[in-house]
């Protein structure tokens, strides 16, 4: 008497096989989604754009003729915003980092203000833009400024710099900082000398990344009051200004086609100074990384 | 009898010196905690300001306006001088429907591709996908949008004839994409905790690949496989620009994607772009729309956080 009906387990084996084999190449299917999108993204941007991605499209200034619209107050805006948002939110982020990791004692205060951080990373970054309308704009009277975009800007990147700068300065040897006790040194100049040196490459890469996605941000400086038509430079802190992200949006937004077409050359501008802030933190990090 | 006094003056010297410098790095390491742990507290005090400025003006608006009408009216037409509504339904439903679309998309083919690049890639696969993913997601939600406008929606157009210029299925799809690689890496670190005597169980059993993917390891990681969807609802919620261009901005209560609708966020850029003068009514609206779209993302991340904290299974 056979307990074991053959026929029926290799027919069932087979559906089982079949049906992974199926589903193996539909993962791959979706996981090469992703590089599909991004390719067509890429493509269509590129053959839009290149067309108006002369030399006068960075040194002209907006203009409601899309042959003669330029992206220079713009680019000059975004840099001026990332002079003020890099220093600000680098420093207040490590400040809070070092904080956090090496000196708070492990109490309910330390625990709120890391899960208040977290949190903060998911509030969306249009609130952070009625946040710095009320209180940079209005309260502190700064005005539709640089400045104002700024500040605002480092509040919305700031958790991201804290938990890269936390992670970087955990990554440091505990042996060090123990050598350096040992040497007589006190915290400060340990925390100074030793576990700041160690994590830099670390905060960096961090504060690179967090400032190229301030870079790409929209929505908050909407909020300020950037503007969209600027024929300037801005001169000081005190200037009004736009970005790249907000000028682009108002070629989008206008019904020429041509204006897109403007709007994609724009768009190239961004991703490549995205692409080479990614870059330089990546360097960074291949470079310094495994030291010890 | 000279020398000896220089000497001692010069040790008395030293002495002093030491002193000093000990007092100074005594004030140092006394002051710099202090210093340190006021930065660290700029957190909290970006989460009061906010939720302080939020409050105040919509309590400001809330005089103007009967929250009962914010609530229980089905219109949103702030923009008509003689008898403007008020009543949140439509860009709540708005925002709603994006989510949802977005969610319908990022769902399978984050899972799937988190389930790929756990269970079956090889690493050289991986050092390819990865990466792009972290491209996918480091690109302006901008550039999204304009995708969605310049080349998503009309080719949905091709499809579903009937669909109109502004809509809220373009932006949804687009939405989705962009999330995707939230998904798909919080899911792969979920996957990636699942301990390998799992799966060698499993394996060891007879299942196949896919039975050990679907049956051990997405049951054992779904905790932190639902923590990622429920912070992509509340990265969809939150999405501004793609919504702005390509949804359009005419408040619809509706469930049809391919109507024109307006999402809170959307109507917020719309205000700051017009001249809605400060202090009028419209000007307060933006926050009780803001203080609406803050409670919701809260809500959602205090969910996903619960969600990952409580029903995490120890291994």
């Amino acid at each position: 008497m056979e307990l074991i009906n053959r026929e029926k387990v290799v027919k069932r084996i087979e559906t089982r096989l079949l049906k992974n084999t199926l589903s193996k190449w539909m993962f791959l299917l979706a996981a090469s989604f992703g590089l599909i999108v991004l390719g067509v993204l890429l493509y269509r941007i590129f053959t839009q754009g290149i067309g108006y991605l002369d030399s006068g499209f960075f040194t002209n200034f907006a203009s409601r003729r899309p042959e003669e619209a330029g992206i220079k107050a713009a680019i000059f805006g975004t840099i001026w915003l990332m002079i003020i948002t890099g220093p600000v939110s680098i420093i207040l982020g490590v400040g809070c980092a070092i904080y956090l990791e090496l000196y708070a004692r492990k109490n309910k205060l330390t625990r709120f203000i890391q899960m208040n951080i977290s949190n903060l990373a998911g509030v969306p970054s249009i609130v952070f833009g009625l946040l710095g309308l009320t209180v940079f704009v209005r309260m502190m009277e700064m005005g539709r400024s640089v400045l104002a975009g700024g500040l605002t800007m480092s509040l919305l990147i700031l958790p991201i710099i804290v938990v890269a700068a936390q992670e970087a300065l955990r990554s440091v040897p505990k042996e060090l900082q123990e050598a350096s006790y040992g040497m007589g040194a006190t915290k400060w100049q340990t925390i100074v000398r030793v576990i700041l040196p160690a994590a830099i490459p670390g905060i960096l890469t961090g504060g690179i990344l967090a400032l190229s996605r301030a870079v790409g941000e929209t929505a908050p400086l909407i909020m300020i009051g950037a503007l969209t038509f600027v024929a300037f430079v801005p001169e000081s802190i005190w200037s009004g200004f736009t970005v790249m992200p907000i000028q682009i949006f108002n070629w989008t937004s206008r019904p020429q086609a041509a204006f897109h077409d403007v709007a994609a050359a724009g768009i190239i501008v961004l991703l490549f100074m995205l692409i080479l802030m990614n870059s330089i933190a990546i360097i960074i990090r291949n470079k310094f990384s495994k030291r010890y | 009898m000279e020398a000896s006094s220089k000497r001692g003056s010069i040790s008395r010297l030293i002495e002093e010196n030491k002193r000093k410098s000990k007092y100074k790095q005594g004030m140092v390491e006394k002051s710099v905690p202090v210093f340190l742990f006021i930065m660290a507290i700029i957190s909290i005090f970006t989460t009061i300001g906010i939720v302080i400025t939020l409050m105040v003006e919509t309590v400001t608006f809330f005089n103007r306006v009967p929250i009962l009408e914010f609530i229980t009216s089905m219109e949103w037409f702030p923009f008509f001088e003689a008898d403007p509504q008020y009543g949140i339904a439509p860009l709540i439903s708005g925002t709603l429907l994006v989510a949802v679309i977005a969610m319908l998309v990022a769902v399978p083919i984050g899972l799937a591709t988190a389930i790929y690049l756990s269970e079956y890639a090889s690493d050289r696969v991986r050092r390819i996908v990865k990466p792009i993913l972290e491209v996918l997601a480091g690109i302006p939600t901008i550039v999204y949008g304009f995708f969605a406008l310049t080349f998503v929606t009309p080719m949905l157009q091709k499809i579903v004839p009937d669909l109109q210029f502004f809509n809220a299925l373009s932006p949804g799809i687009v939405v989705g994409i962009m999330i995707i690689p939230m998904i798909a890496s919080l899911s792969e670190d979920a996957m990636g905790a699942v301990p390998r005597s799992m799966r060698e169980g499993a394996l060891a059993l007879g299942s196949t690949k896919l039975e050990v993917s679907l049956k051990v390891v997405v049951p054992a990681a779904l905790s932190g496989i639902i923590a990622s969807f429920v912070l992509g609802i509340s990265r969809a919620i939150g999405e501004t620009m793609i919504v702005t261009i390509a949804g359009g901005s005419s408040p619809n209560l509706t469930f049809n994607p391919a109507e024109t609708i307006q999402t809170m966020t959307a109507y917020i850029v719309q205000v700051s772009l017009g001249d809605a003068s400060y202090g009028s009514t419209i000007y307060y609206s933006i926050y009780a729309v803001g203080m609406t779209l803050f409670v919701f993302t809260l809500l959602m991340n205090i969910i996903a956080q619960l969600i990952s904290k409580r029903f995490r299974e120890e291994y």
